[in-house]
């Protein structure tokens, strides 16, 4: 077992990286991802990680690098947040659609305008139907890991998909917590070698990105769609090895306290800490309040989800990003269409919380609970507006 | 040989769209894109090959037999490269059907 050291959560996930043995890393700074990238450069400047740093001009030109790293065959890394996602968007679908094994940290940051660079989750929603797995991250121990099980998992041959870690701006990113590292063997025991499926190689000609008749397309995405669904076994394996080597458990789906309780919040990313601690103190007040952590986003975990949901009769969805003009928030909306043709249902409450990095406290999770519990239409609300 | 496109299902689409097989646009008559095509005056013909280098698909071949040019309209999409590059005018664009 490796160290156990306080440190910045980016430096330990750009750490982490490097202990992959990355071999290109193409991307560019921007709040708060920036100490990712940071050191990352001064890794291999240091020489103390043999990779290629490509200081490019633009995220486009990061995307777009990572692609043609990754169909060279190389292990590939970039990181990003809230505009840098939104410049890279177009390459985002392209790197998913051409199956490229791309891991990227996602510092998550709410889109302009008006300009912030605060914590929200509106930059990965933009992104959502991309065909990328997303994973979500609580503290920084769980981002920590969550490098090597990206890796893992998006070069798996079966998977071949490229992964996007959710890691909160600031609330996240900023924290010095401690974090036990891994060590070298236990990397080597963990992430084999990225064999990759096709590579651009003289030797052995293939074309990659050629465009699809209207007669080809749709057998196309149909296949990715597959594909992305059939990662969740893949997923769930490597967190299930990572958990023999760390002893820490992850899985698509996760509850506390959730037991015989009869409303449940649901959440992602960091929020969930917060939430935890509220739902000790609804509990301890002798409420039968419960949480579900939602972890893997994409491919979204129905199966899993369904049969704790059910049980409940009240689901107060924390959403940290907006929809505009939509039925209701990014989660919730997903969250009510599939408990729709469920025969036993909850009412699905939407709250709309912490957007463009506005604090979000235990006894804010608790007031939630109690305004969605008292609500007599179920549609949405922007939880704490003026006004 | 690839299969026609219209005919793979989605189980038997290589992961990403890879293209394994290189040249296999050739399965894919493009010429039905075509509104206007080359006219070809092999009188005024000087067998300069000008044509067949500068055709960016491979539509134009020589017949040595003949000791003329000859177009392959499976796969001629009417771009008119071959007629605007003629020095000797052999080559004249018409409209489709006429």
């Amino acid at each position: 077992m490796g160290q156990k050291v306080g440190i910045e959560v980016s430096i330990a996930a750009a750490d982490a990286v490097g202990l992959c043995d990355v071999d290109v890393v193409a991307a560019y700074p921007i709040t708060p991802q920036t100490h990712v990238v940071e050191h990352l450069s001064e890794l291999v400047a240091s020489g103390h990680l043999d990779a290629e740093f490509v200081p490019v001009e633009s995220e486009h030109s990061a995307m777009s690098v990572c692609c043609g790293s990754a169909a060279a065959g190389a292990r590939t890394f970039t990181a990003t947040a809230a505009q840098g996602l939104a410049l890279m968007a177009e390459i985002v679908y392209i790197a998913s659609s051409m199956r490229l094994p791309i891991v990227m940290f996602l510092s998550n940051r709410a889109l302009s305008a008006p300009l912030s660079i605060w914590n929200d989750h509106s930059d990965t929603m933009m992104v959502r139907d991309a065909g990328w797995i997303h994973v979500f991250c609580e503290n920084g121990q769980e981002v920590y890991d969550a490098i090597f099980h990206a890796f893992r998992v998006a070069e798996d041959p079966k998977v071949s998909l490229p992964v996007m870690i959710n890691v909160d701006g600031f609330n996240l990113t900023h924290v010095i917590e401690p974090i036990e590292f891994w060590t070298k063997e236990m990397v080597k025991d963990y992430l084999p070698a990225f064999k990759p499926l096709y590579t651009l190689h003289p030797e052995k000609v293939v074309s990659m990105g050629a465009f699809g008749m209207p007669e080809i397309y749709v057998e196309q995405k149909k296949a990715h769609d597959v594909a992305l669904a059939n990662s969740t076994p893949v997923i769930v394996q490597a967190w299930q090895e990572l958990a023999k080597l760390t002893g820490r458990k992850y899985s698509p789906v996760e509850t506390y306290r959730a037991e015989g309780a009869e409303t449940l919040i649901l959440a992602m990313g960091s929020i969930c800490e917060t939430a935890s601690l509220a739902v000790d103190r609804m509990r301890d007040a002798g409420k039968k309040v419960g949480l579900v952590k939602l972890r893997l986003w994409r491919p979204l975990p129905v199966s899993d989800l369904r049969p704790i949901l059910s049980q409940a009769k009240d689901v107060v969805v924390l959403d940290r990003s907006v929809s505009l003009g939509a039925a209701s928030a990014p989660v919730t909306s997903e969250i009510r269409a599939l408990m729709y043709h469920e025969p036993q249902r909850p009412k699905i409450h939407c709250t709309i919380a912490g957007l463009g990095g506005r604090d979000v406290t235990p006894e804010d999770v608790s007031k939630m609970v109690e305004i969605s519990l008292s609500e007599t239409d179920y549609d949405y609300h922007f939880y704490g507006v003026r006004g | 040989m690839t299969k026609p496109m219209d005919e793979i299902a989605w189980q038997e689409v290589e992961p990403g769209g890879v293209i394994t097989e290189p040249g296999n646009a050739g399965c894919y008559h493009t010429g039905t894109w075509r509104s206007q095509k080359p006219s070809y005056m092999e009188e005024k013909c000087i067998r300069c090959w000008r044509c067949y280098i500068m055709c960016p698909d491979a539509a134009i071949s020589a017949n040595f037999e003949n000791n003329r040019m000859v177009w392959n309209f499976d796969y001629c999409k009417g771009c008119g490269i071959c007629a605007y590059e003629c020095p000797v005018d052999a080559i004249e664009m018409v409209e489709e059907g006429e």
